[in-house]
């Protein structure tokens, strides 16, 4: 890993100051991609700001019909969350299936949002959830903030402070894990808000993108079968050593069909 | 430029200079000389460096030193009370024999230790899908996931 210079401030305006007062400087908060980033020397930041040390980042609300998760909420204190369990069961197993222990006690969801791994969990929660992403200047909605690989709607020197969720009448996430690092070959959050259902799909394109068809067919009929004949088509989804383009858009269908039997 | 960092390390306060980029396993392994706890794949996958931050069980090698600015640290050398007496965790790997080679035991150990803290009496699912982090490349797991299941379930006993 290169050096860097270390901030540690105790407000975002600090952390705003210091941040544009660098050179190329980045955010950490659980630092679980960055720091391994920078040690294959793949980022070498002029300047970290650690968002740790900031009051107010962490914690959980519900309220109505809302849940709300502060940027540095940590992965297993969403996990087990009495909030999150109550109102958005399927979130919470969600973070639960982050990594491994070890990483989802570091690892935060406003990092894993602003980082926005193709293969990540959260996109899924955030687009299928109809989640809001609010940062130090706006609300930016979730359709609208995963936008490529590792790209998302985020202008330079904005800070993520929380992600506002809301709540289904039952939702479901069910995904197919890589064995060796925990990240989703393909995973899938379904959510049914009154007649509108969400289908959403993290681990299979550059981002994490809805499927109307899907959507449609459980909105008439929230069912496993309803689905288990709709094709997601292959055509510019991920492929790797791990899987091709082809076995990951029929994962989508198998895990999609599982979100929902699992849906509650 | 270093930065000087302060934590309590198995209870006792410990300080040091460091540079940005040194990691917490190596400010704990060479600045402080516990080398109980390992380096090995050091890409955040085997858990071998695994340690206690403020109680919870992270991996050493994906963390700055400065990060633990004013932390609690335990590492595998503060499990043990001061008169060598083992910790029930510790006991539990000895009795079901939870290693091999040992090279992974400090990193299972901690992460075991964690796992009883919340979990009274884990059966054997819990147990495997807890130990995700942490990589044994010679016992086959099976007496690792017997050592947690009997060690949680005596350090739950004797609170």
């Amino acid at each position: 890993m290169y050096n860097f210079e270390y901030h540690n401030p105790s407000s975002l305006d600090d952390a705003l100051a210091k941040l544009k007062a660098s050179d190329d400087g980045m955010l950490i908060s659980g630092g679980m991609t960055l720091l391994p980033t920078m040690k294959q020397r793949l980022a070498a930041p002029s300047d970290l700001i650690d968002l740790s040390g900031i009051d107010g980042l962490a914690g959980v609300a519900l309220n109505g019909e809302t849940l709300t998760i502060g940027a540095m909420t940590r992965h297993a204190d969403v996990a087990i969350s009495p909030d999150v369990l109550k109102a958005i069961p399927a979130l919470a197993y969600l973070a639960g299936h982050i990594g491994d222990p070890q990483v989802r006690n570091r690892g935060t969801i406003g990092g894993s949002v602003a980082n926005a791994d193709p293969a990540a969990d959260y996109p899924a929660g955030v687009l299928g959830l109809n989640a809001t992403v609010e940062t130090n200047v706006r609300k930016i909605a979730g359709d609208e903030f995963f936008t490529d690989l590792f790209e998302t709607a985020l202008e330079e020197n904005e800070i993520i402070t929380a992600v506002h969720f809301a709540v289904p009448d039952k939702a479901g996430y069910a995904k197919f894990e890589n064995p060796a690092s925990g990240y989703a070959m393909v995973g899938v959050m379904v959510a049914k808000f009154g007649s509108e259902v969400r289908v959403a799909v993290t681990g299979a394109g550059p981002n994490a993108f809805r499927i109307a068809d899907m959507e449609a067919a459980l909105a008439k009929d929230f069912s496993p079968n309803a689905i288990a004949n709709i094709a997601v088509s292959a055509d510019g989804l991920n492929s790797d050593m791990h899987a091709s383009a082809e076995y990951r858009a029929h994962l989508v269908t198998v895990m999609a069909g599982r979100a929902v039997s699992a849906a509650a | 430029m270093s930065i000087s960092v302060k934590m309590n390390i198995n209870g006792k306060a410990v300080s040091g200079d460091v540079e940005p980029r040194t990691l917490l396993v190596h400010f704990i392994r060479e600045h402080q000389k516990l080398t109980g706890t390992h380096v090995a794949c050091d890409t955040s996958q085997c858990g071998a460096c695994t340690v206690h931050l403020n109680g919870k069980a992270t991996k050493s090698c994906t963390m700055l030193a400065v990060q633990a600015n004013g932390a609690d640290v335990t590492t595998i050398e503060g499990v043990a009370k001061a008169d060598g007496t083992l910790h029930p965790m510790q006991l539990a790997f000895q009795d079901n024999h939870g290693l091999q080679c040992g090279f992974c035991t400090p990193g299972m150990v901690m992460m075991a230790i964690d796992i009883g803290n919340r979990h009274a009496n884990p059966d054997a699912d819990t147990v495997r899908h807890e130990l995700d982090g942490n990589i044994c490349r010679c016992t086959g797991y099976h007496n690792i996931v017997k050592a947690v299941m009997a060690g949680a379930k005596a350090m739950n006993a004797s609170k």
